[in-house]
């Protein structure tokens, strides 16, 4: 290009050299970004150890699909699209952003041209453009944005802040162009090209009879504003949500690859050695680890997973984002850019609440949510861990962890009567006998403590087991030896008495001699997948039956005509283990069956309230979590909701009651409706 | 067989229902003694309560001292062991006050001491053989108790049925002489009365207890006039507390108040396990529920199949009738 | 402060069916046990006294090996020491033998406060009155509330009818009974118990209490003969007719039953 104006480098800036003050601009600018981000990352050298190097190319694969790839944003389509264009924007402009930077302190300026040149200049356009439209929403602001006041002031201000200062960089930049190629035209000389319609093409065009000594001055003037809104904003973005810009990459990189299961209470620390750590848990900020501090600073705001989150959709004091927020804003208290660090303070108490750390049913929804990938289970369970170990569980969980300690069951109920369920099933049907010397099986029905001990769940494992025998499996059951899978003991931070019960139920399986597990219970097939190590492969009934059906083992009878089904997707099935199709199959297998979908299903399905010991616990709400969920399945024209786990059935035929729909829908669970349409 | 002793209760000049229950258990142990009656208090009131008792005892022992005015259990015991003889056998009702007077009363007499009984009996040779119960009421026990040297026996309310007995004519006589100055280590202060919305369930012997077949807020009051007509507290179930119609206090319960009543009415409450698991101490239980299939009447000693919303009000005033 | 509570270490009632065993003693093979709940709340409270006044909680029972378990349990819990009180003479002890026991020890040691649980699961709820008369302290049963005055005095509400609560002074030392629900006692886990499983546990006998002739079974004056189980019918009796003669039967039992004030 030919150089109309001349270079901010050879210009004089008030009595300063260009070169100078650029070279002064730049040195400060990176200098100040180097010390902040020193500051930023002091934290997370004091916090815990977290090995996320391992299996690369497994996390390269994920950064391109959810960083570089966005896969997450269409989810909220409006957003989502603004900012993949927006980040498409970014990247490009990476190295435009480049050549203009050195452009202050540079003896032959010079700037890419050509096709990327043209993509640089729409580009441009498009974040500017993407800026005004997100200036616009935060105004309008979408009902997930908004701060409740138990949480401080609305973040508004700040968010306007930072979006006008890039549209400002965005806007310095055209006019940097613009009058530069203004100025070309006006003199004669060769015109760089400008994509026609961009930002910078507008601004040309509306600049072409300026005065050459104005085109000038707006030429240096915007250089100016340019760097000094790039290093004011490179400055900024660490301490408030833009820092994702820079932690993003890092924190989808380093994301939790195994789901489904809890991080250990140390990492590096077997279980044997578990007793000599002196805490667990996470009781003081830097109990948390490198990766959560990570997670942390890489929150944006969104608030898209407390807008999905069900305690937070019925009013306990639990919002994921929340937990972020102040958490972020607590490291910057503590840890600051100026200042130095002090640590030391029990967070539960501090920023946190116990009945906020409790309310969690760890369904996934924030997890599944996050375009970030932020994890949110293993922070709660950790938070939990701590508030164990310092004795601060609410009375309500202690006495049915006291009965899972005692008698292995959360109900306190005798260990002999475990498999008294067994003894209703008709004669004739079949039968489900313990695993013992005397019978010895292939597969084992894993049945979990819910199912063997409440009066109405036991009907699903009796269905259970009259379709494993209808489809010729030959099975067995632990029976009195079997205790509570622990899934919900691990989750709800008691990771001793979870060890001693996966221990206790490991051994059995062993000794039982069987090659694979099936259950009807989400949370045992759960907790037998991710948290149990060595024992025979795992899977739901509803994979078994679909399976079954598939090959003709089963057959149904048509249903009734006059019902609507609808599927709820349990969480430890569905969004936890990606099962969602099976459930469906079967259920598209029986003849004349009428399925409609919830709105909410799949991996945004809405959770029934909890399982395990979210059923003792007695959270703050304005209504429950069941409620609103039969009211889902209303709306979608269903009269009867099919679910297959007895936690969810437990709470739908609650919620059936209280929201007073009683004739109006009823709750059934799939194993149930198979057995009822079985024809053999 | 010793002399028998009853330690009256009483509140504003009135003696309590117990007395009545004491004369019928001493009936039990030794049928051809007439007790005296220990009364212990100050003034008008006690006055009153001993001319009263006189129509049930043969002699009335009156215990006046002005430090006895308010019943500190600490005081009511040092005045007992100067009055009550050495070898006696003294009934007091089992309840917060007996409860408070009697183990250290039974040391300082040198009696034996057996609380909260049910059934008494002679069992000879200086014994008494007596019914309790426990482990919160799940079983009971035959306890064998020496009485050569005396006993001090708690009865519990209600387990003694008081016999009609023709009047006995008795007198009072003044015992308060015997007892000197009367200090102790434990000063009365005051009484704090329970709020209206801070009423203890598991402090009443009986309980309506309402479920989701309440069906709506203002038909709780359905059930307070059943409970103030029997005496009783409302309670209720956990659907009734998320539902907002009754302070989680009233909730009997594995997550609510554990409740050892002698009577449970349980209207329109379907009898799962969590709710089931708060009433201990095996008591009668009445189930009303439009459901004949319902889990309560498995575990309920009575059980009616109707409306409740119809049924309680009807019973409400039959037993306001009586 | 220096607190003394005497646990016991009972079947749990709510983890176990209570049955008989056709001798006139209940099942003991399924029992699990723990210690009183109302001890319990007892050592809580103790407890949260010393964080606010300083001092040290001890724990006590009287039993043999097996009771162990409970008094490191209250040591998971934040007790400092735990004393077994243990003697071949001491079996068959009724109350006051248990009484007499404790108040040996207690007369060893220099205690301000004294608690024990109101009633345990015979709920006989006596050694504690019988222990302050023994030590010629006051005593107060059925505590809801403790606030420490100063001057070696306390200010404690009791629990009694209709929900009221009496308002008390009372000198220190003294004995004071807890009603369960008078705190939040702290959770207590395995692995608290794991981390005092090492921590000794002096026994005391006969021999080193020098206690006085209560104690043992020959003194017993109250003694259990057996257990056993009033009769009682399957499921609810349907009560059934005109709904006038279904009232009038149900409040004939309601009488009988003690349910009418």
């Amino acid at each position: 290009m030919v150089e109309a104006i001349q270079p901010p480098a050879q210009a004089t800036y008030w009595f300063v050299h260009g070169r100078l003050l650029f070279l002064i601009v730049d040195l400060l600018g990176l200098a100040s970004f180097a010390w902040i981000m020193a500051k930023r990352l002091a934290p997370l050298f004091r916090g815990q150890r977290d090995p996320r190097f391992d299996r690369p190319l497994v996390r390269l694969g994920r950064l391109l699909k959810f960083w570089l790839g966005q896969w997450r944003h269409p989810r909220y389509l409006a957003a989502g699209l603004i900012h993949i264009l927006l980040f498409a924007g970014f990247i490009v402009l990476v190295v435009h952003t480049g050549f203009l930077l050195a452009l202050g302190t540079s003896e032959r300026p010079n700037m890419p041209g050509g096709v990327y040149a043209a993509i640089s200049d729409y580009a441009v356009t498009v974040v500017f453009l993407c800026m005004m439209i997100a200036i616009v929403r935060r105004l309008l602001k979408p009902a997930r944005y908004a701060v409740p006041a138990r949480y401080g002031k609305a973040h508004t201000a700040d968010a306007i802040l930072l979006l006008a200062l890039i549209a400002i960089l965005m806007a310095a930049d055209s006019i940097f162009e613009g009058a530069q190629a203004a100025s070309q035209w006006q003199q004669r000389l060769p015109v760089d090209a400008l994509a026609i319609g961009s930002l910078p093409w507008v601004l040309r065009n509306a600049l072409l009879s300026a005065p050459l000594p104005a085109l000038a001055n707006l030429y240096l003037g915007a250089y100016l504003v340019h760097e000094l809104a790039f290093f004011f904003l490179l400055c900024y973005r660490p301490f408030g949500i833009q820092f994702h810009v820079e932690t993003s990459l890092f924190t989808v990189y380093f994301a939790k690859l195994d789901r489904g299961t809890i991080k250990p209470v140390r990492w590096g620390v077997p279980d044997a050695q578990l007793d000599q750590v002196k805490s667990l848990g996470v009781k003081t900020f830097e109990d948390f680890t490198w990766k959560h501090m990570l997670d942390f600073y890489s929150c944006a705001d969104c608030g898209r997973c407390s807008d999905q989150c069900p305690a937070n959709a019925v009013g306990r004091p639990l919002s994921p984002r929340f937990l972020t927020i102040k958490a972020r804003d607590y490291s910057f208290r503590h840890f600051p850019v100026f200042g130095s660090a002090h640590n030391g303070h029990a967070l539960v108490g501090d920023i946190y609440s116990e009945d906020e750390i409790w309310s969690c049913t760890t369904c996934g929804a924030c997890e599944a949510e996050c375009p970030l990938l932020v994890e949110y289970i293993d922070k709660i369970v950790d938070l939990r861990r701590g508030l164990v170990d310092d004795g601060k569980v609410p009375q309500s969980l202690q006495k049915p962890l006291k009965a899972l300690e005692t008698r292995g069951n959360p109900f306190g109920k005798m260990e002999k009567k475990r498999a008294d369920w067994v003894k209703a099933i008709p004669q004739q049907a079949c039968s489900a006998q313990t695993l013992n010397g005397d019978h010895r099986a292939e597969t084992l029905y894993f049945v979990d403590s819910i199912t063997a001990y409440d009066d109405r769940m036991q009907a699903i494992g009796r269905a259970t087991a009259r379709i494993l025998h209808a489809a010729d499996e030959n099975f067995g059951i632990l029976g009195a030896v079997e205790k509570d899978s622990g899934h919900d003991v691990r989750r709800f931070g008691e990771e001793t008495l979870f060890m001693a019960l996966r221990d206790h139920n490991t051994e059995a399986i062993k000794e039982s001699g069987v090659k694979r597990i099936v259950t009807s219970d989400p949370h045992a097939f759960n907790a037998l997948k991710h948290d149990y190590r060595d024992v025979p492969p795992v899977e739901h009934i509803s994979q078994f039956m679909a399976r079954a059906m598939a090959d003709g083992k089963i057959r149904l009878n048509p249903v009734e005509s006059g019902q609507v089904y609808t599927y709820h997707d349990p969480c430890y099935l569905g969004r936890h283990n990606g099962v969602y199709d099976a459930p469906r199959a079967v259920l598209d297998a029986v003849p004349g069956l009428q399925r409609v979908e919830m709105r909410r299903s799949r991996d945004r399905s809405f959770c029934c309230g909890g399982g395990g010991l979210a059923l003792f616990y007695e959270p703050t709400e304005n209504e429950r979590m069941g409620v609103k969920r039969v009211q889902m399945a209303a709306e979608a024209g269903a009269n009867v909701i099919v679910t297959a786990c007895p936690f969810c059935m437990v709470n739908m035929e609650d919620a059936i009651k209280v929201a007073g729909m009683e004739g109006k829908m009823t709750a059934i669970d799939l194993a149930e409706l198979v057995e009822r349409q079985m024809t053999n | 067989m010793p002399r028998i002793f009853a330690y009256i209760v009483h509140k504003a000049g009135v003696a309590d229902d117990s007395a009545a229950e004491l004369l019928a258990a001493a009936a039990k142990i030794d049928a051809a003694q007439s007790p005296t009656a220990v009364v212990t208090g100050h003034g008008a009131d006690l006055d009153a309560v001993c001319q009263s008792l006189c129509a049930s005892f043969r002699e009335v022992w009156r215990i006046g001292n002005e430090s006895l005015a308010y019943p500190n259990a600490e005081l009511v015991r040092k005045a007992l062991a100067a009055v009550v003889p050495a070898g006696s056998i003294l009934l007091v009702p089992h309840a917060h006050f007996g409860t408070d007077l009697s183990p250290g009363l039974s040391i300082k007499l040198n009696a034996a001491y057996v609380p909260d009984v049910l059934d008494i009996e002679s069992a000879g040779g200086g014994a008494l053989k007596m019914v309790r119960q426990e482990f919160g009421g799940q079983v009971s026990a035959h306890v064998r108790c020496d009485i050569s040297s005396g006993a001090v026996i708690n009865i519990r309310p209600g387990a003694f049925k008081p016999a009609a007995s023709p009047p006995a004519g008795g007198q009072v006589i003044d015992q308060s002489a015997r007892v000197g100055v009367l200090t102790c280590g434990r000063r009365y202060l005051q009484t704090v009365a329970a709020e209206t919305g801070d009423v203890d369930i598991k402090k009443y012997p009986a309980l309506v207890s309402i479920g989701r077949g309440i069906q709506e807020q203002d038909n709780v009051s359905i059930a307070q006039e059943l409970a103030d007509a029997m005496g009783a507290a409302v309670s209720c179930s956990r659907p009734v507390v998320d539902a907002k119609w009754m302070e989680k206090s009233r909730q009997v319960g594995s997550s609510g108040q554990t409740v050892k009543p002698k009577v449970y009415m349980a209207c329109g409450i379907s009898g799962s396990f969590q709710h089931l698991a708060g009433i201990q101490g095996s008591p009668f239980i009445v189930a009303i529920n439009k459901n004949p299939k319902a889990p309560i009447f498995r575990v309920a000693d009575v059980g009616i199949v109707a409306d409740l919303l119809e049924f309680l009000p009807e019973l409400t005033s039959k037993i306001r009738g009586k | 402060m220096e607190i003394l509570v005497c646990a016991k270490r009972v079947p749990d009632t709510s983890e176990n069916e209570i049955e008989l065993n056709g001798d006139g003693d209940i099942d003991r093979d399924e029992l699990v046990y723990s210690v009183n709940e109302a001890d319990n709340y007892a050592v809580e409270e103790a407890l949260e006294i010393v964080e606010r006044t300083g001092g040290t909680v001890t724990v006590v029972t009287v039993g043999g090996d097996e009771d162990e378990e409970i008094l490191r349990r209250e040591m998971a819990m934040g007790a400092r020491q735990a004393v077994l009180l243990s003697d071949d003479a001491f079996n068959g002890s009724d109350g006051r033998g248990i009484a007499a026991i404790l108040a040996a020890f207690v007369k060893k040691g220099h205690y301000e406060l004294i608690l024990t649980g109101v009633q345990a699961d015979d709920g006989a709820g006596q050694v504690g009155g019988m222990l302050a008369a023994m030590l010629d302290c006051p005593f107060a049963s059925l505590v809801t509330s403790i606030e420490v005055l100063g001057g070696g005095k306390l200010k404690i509400s009791r629990e009694i009818e209709g929900g009221n609560k009496e308002i008390n002074e009372i000198d220190l030392p003294c004995v004071l009974s807890i009603q369960t629900g008078i705190n939040e006692p702290r959770y207590v886990g395995m692995r608290g118990i794991r981390q005092v499983a090492s921590v000794p546990i002096p026994t005391l006998g006969k021999a080193d209490l020098g206690v006085n002739g209560y104690a043992g079974e020959a003194a017993a004056r109250v003694k259990r003969m057996d257990y056993f189980v009033p009769p009682a019918g399957k499921g609810a009796e349907m009560l059934t007719g005109s709904q006038d003669e279904v009232i009038a039967k149900l409040i004939d039992l309601l009488k009988a039953k003690g349910g009418l004030q």
